[in-house]
């Protein structure tokens, strides 16, 4: 009783603030901070804390502090649909961030959509994900822009000709991913040995990639994630199997480094983000990321932080009304025109189409890096 | 590639069959579908984890740290959740149901303790590189696991026929209200059990971990279905069957994948495993209306 007294209490507080002034702006964050995405989720949560703390601690926007509301949705559709009910409609917050993971962004943005608020997805990059609507935008690169960079890249240093597929086969993320890299090979003219697919939780990959290898390829294309990226890593090296292996945006992280340890070695990625990229904004954002949390960012966090100060860049050019409605609207109408030069370089939205052509959402215009792994750090492949 | 694959089919199996060992001989004994097994399974994983990381000791005395510390978990959970079900004569599907529940408070407690991420045994705790011999390559860790699972599936099914312990198991296992009239301390051989099967479990999640290198939260759900279809092949409650049915699962899933290919992995080896329960409803060693421990 004395919990529901307080609980009144301080609920009064925060609406007599938020009426006298309007000096909160509630941004909501939906991420997998449990289940199988939660490593995803984590860096995506601390990069939008990060960059709320910077915002505010820089003065706000106009004045106005922005507060991060931050729900679990697990990496389940079911559970997004839920946090982004209850984002929207109870929450009553200005923009959406996420979910996590492209097979929830699919379930959840339709609400977003409908309700006209605009949402962000930060870590989607399977296709069709902005065909929604035009309340749908998302900087992260899709995988239909990297993979053929990372591809032309590794054909001219390394002279891959033909080589095995490797892709998981039952998450829209990495079957996305692997529909990509096809179209790439194709385009290409780079031939396929063989494709083997696996499934989220397995422990053992052995038999595939034994078959792989008797194919003689030059190189494996890998779409996975990072629980199964990196065992296959180390396998595929206890196999004997020491050639390049290309992967997609779901073992781009520095984690592999921990997770294939020894194992590591000449991994090929594409993505709009490197810790190795030496720019003034990318290297105070990873040293205030590692003051902050205590370990090394990924290319999750810096798509979160960046997308947090796009709609801050946004925000800044629109006069808020409080009326929660006419907010959303106007914070939609100012995004698209947003460019911004953040962590993961510079930055524009593009406008994306639905599957009849007509205009929906926004995708981002951004220019890959492509990197390989050597000795436990990326290293910029020019 | 047939000796590779022959190989990787081996010792895949025998990861599925250790998983199965604990938790067939739980179902045998108690005659409770313990779903709370593969969340177990994860508590042995990270207990062997915490000992290697922060106590430095050897890969062997992280076996052992698991061991008892599943164990003490499987026994915390028929002492606080299995018995008193009993003690209230519960259906048979109340004790399953409660597992889940159990299975859900030990993965999120691990969550909460140790973050959601993938970690993995440090390099060198087990020898990393494989031993390469005309082309084939196995590991230390899958020379590991074969061994323990067929030397556990003796030492079970020794002590099981030669023991008075094991003989009273059986006689529980065959009807608990008699074994109980005969004098035999039913409630206790039941909590032996719990902490046997736990304890397995456990281990079985450090050597599986170590062979992935992977340890995370759920890591025991994958592994659940897959330990489910393995008992259910090689008859419920029977060791032998634990051993063959994780076998005969591993061979079917490498060889569908090296013959057939792997988008068809699990079509064919549930295949299979659904025409053999068709032949024999009650699984390979199963015997109509009656458990065998």
């Amino acid at each position: 009783m004395r919990f529901m007294r307080s609980a009144i209490v301080a609920l009064a507080v925060t609406t007599g603030a938020v009426s006298s002034q309007a000096a909160e702006i509630k941004v909501g964050v939906a991420a997998a901070l449990s289940g199988l995405a939660a490593q995803y989720g984590a860096a995506i949560r601390n990069g939008f804390e990060l960059a709320a703390d910077e915002i505010n601690a820089a003065g706000g926007i106009n004045g106005d502090t922005i507060k991060l509301v931050v729900e679990d949705e697990q990496g389940r559709k079911e559970e997004a649909i839920n946090v982004f009910k209850k984002l929207i409609f109870q929450d009553k917050v200005l923009v959406v961030f996420g979910p996590t993971l492209s097979n929830s962004a699919s379930a959840a943005h339709p609400i977003a959509q409908a309700s006209r608020t605009p949402v962000f997805g930060t870590s989607n990059t399977a296709d069709g994900i902005t065909a929604v609507g035009n309340y749908v935008f998302r900087n992260s690169v899709t995988e239909a822009d990297v993979l053929p960079d990372t591809l032309k890249k590794i054909v001219e240093k390394e002279g891959v000709k033909k080589v095995g597929v490797l892709y998981g086969n039952d998450d829209v993320f990495t079957k996305s991913s692997y529909d990509n890299f096809v179209k790439a090979l194709k385009d290409q003219g780079i031939a396929v040995t063989t494709t083997e697919t696996f499934a989220k939780g397995d422990v053992d990959f052995k038999a595939q990639l034994t078959k792989i290898k008797a194919t003689e390829p030059d190189a494996i294309v890998l779409s996975a994630l990072l629980a199964e990226g990196g065992p296959i890593l180390v396998q595929a090296r206890q196999l004997g199997i020491n050639l390049p292996i290309i992967g997609g945006n779901g073992i781009n992280s520095p984690k592999i480094f921990e997770l294939a340890k020894g194992a590591s070695d000449n991994l090929w990625v594409g993505s709009p983000w490197s810790v190795s990229s030496d720019t003034d904004v990318n290297r105070n954002f990873i040293t205030a990321y590692e003051r902050k949390f205590g370990s090394k960012p990924d290319q999750f966090a810096a798509q979160a932080f960046d997308a947090l100060n796009i709609v801050a860049a946004a925000l800044k050019t629109v006069e808020l009304s409080g009326d929660i409605a006419k907010d959303r609207i106007a914070l939609r109408d100012a995004l698209p025109d947003v460019t911004w030069t953040g962590a993961t370089g510079p930055f524009k939205f593009k406008q994306a189409q639905d599957r009849s052509g007509k205009p929906a959402g926004y995708d981002a215009d951004q220019k890959p890096i492509v990197s390989v792994t050597k000795d436990g750090v990326y290293e910029i492949v020019n | 590639m047939f000796a590779q694959q022959l190989i990787n089919a081996l010792s895949l199996g025998s990861v599925y069959a250790l998983f199965a060992l604990g938790f067939t001989l739980i179902f045998g004994v108690l005659g409770v579908i313990n779903l709370a097994h593969g969340a177990v399974f994860m508590v042995g994983a990270y207990a062997a984890l915490q000992a290697v990381v922060l106590a430095e000791l050897p890969i062997w005395a992280a076996l052992v740290i698991a061991f008892i510390i599943s164990g003490l978990v499987g026994l915390a959970i028929d002492i606080l959740v299995l018995s008193p079900l009993r003690k209230r004569d519960a259906p048979h599907l109340i004790p399953m149901i409660a597992t889940i529940g159990v299975a859900i408070m030990l993965n999120s407690a691990a969550q909460g303790l140790f973050g959601a991420d993938t970690l993995r045994f440090p390099p060198g705790v087990v020898p990393d590189g494989s031993i390469e011999a005309g082309g084939l390559h196995i590991t230390a860790v899958e020379i590991g696991i074969i061994a323990l699972t067929i030397v556990i599936m003796v030492v079970l099914l020794l002590g099981l026929r030669r023991t008075s312990i094991g003989k009273a198991l059986r006689a529980v296992a065959e009807s608990p209200r008699a074994a109980a009239l005969l004098g035999i301390d039913v409630e206790g051989l039941f909590r032996k059990t719990s902490f046997v099967a736990a304890a397995l479990g456990g281990v079985a999640g450090v050597l599986i971990s170590l062979y992935a290198n992977a340890v995370y939260p759920l890591m025991g759900q994958p592994m659940l279905h897959k330990g489910i279809a393995v008992i259910i092949l090689g008859g419920m409650g029977d060791i032998r069957g634990a051993l063959i049915g994780g076998l005969f699962l591993g061979f079917a899933e490498v060889f569908a994948v090296a013959y057939i290919g792997s988008t068809m992995r699990d079509a064919v080896a549930f295949g299979l495993l659904f025409l053999i329960l068709l032949v024999r409803p009650t699984g390979l060693f199963g015997k109509a209306n009656e458990r065998k421990a």
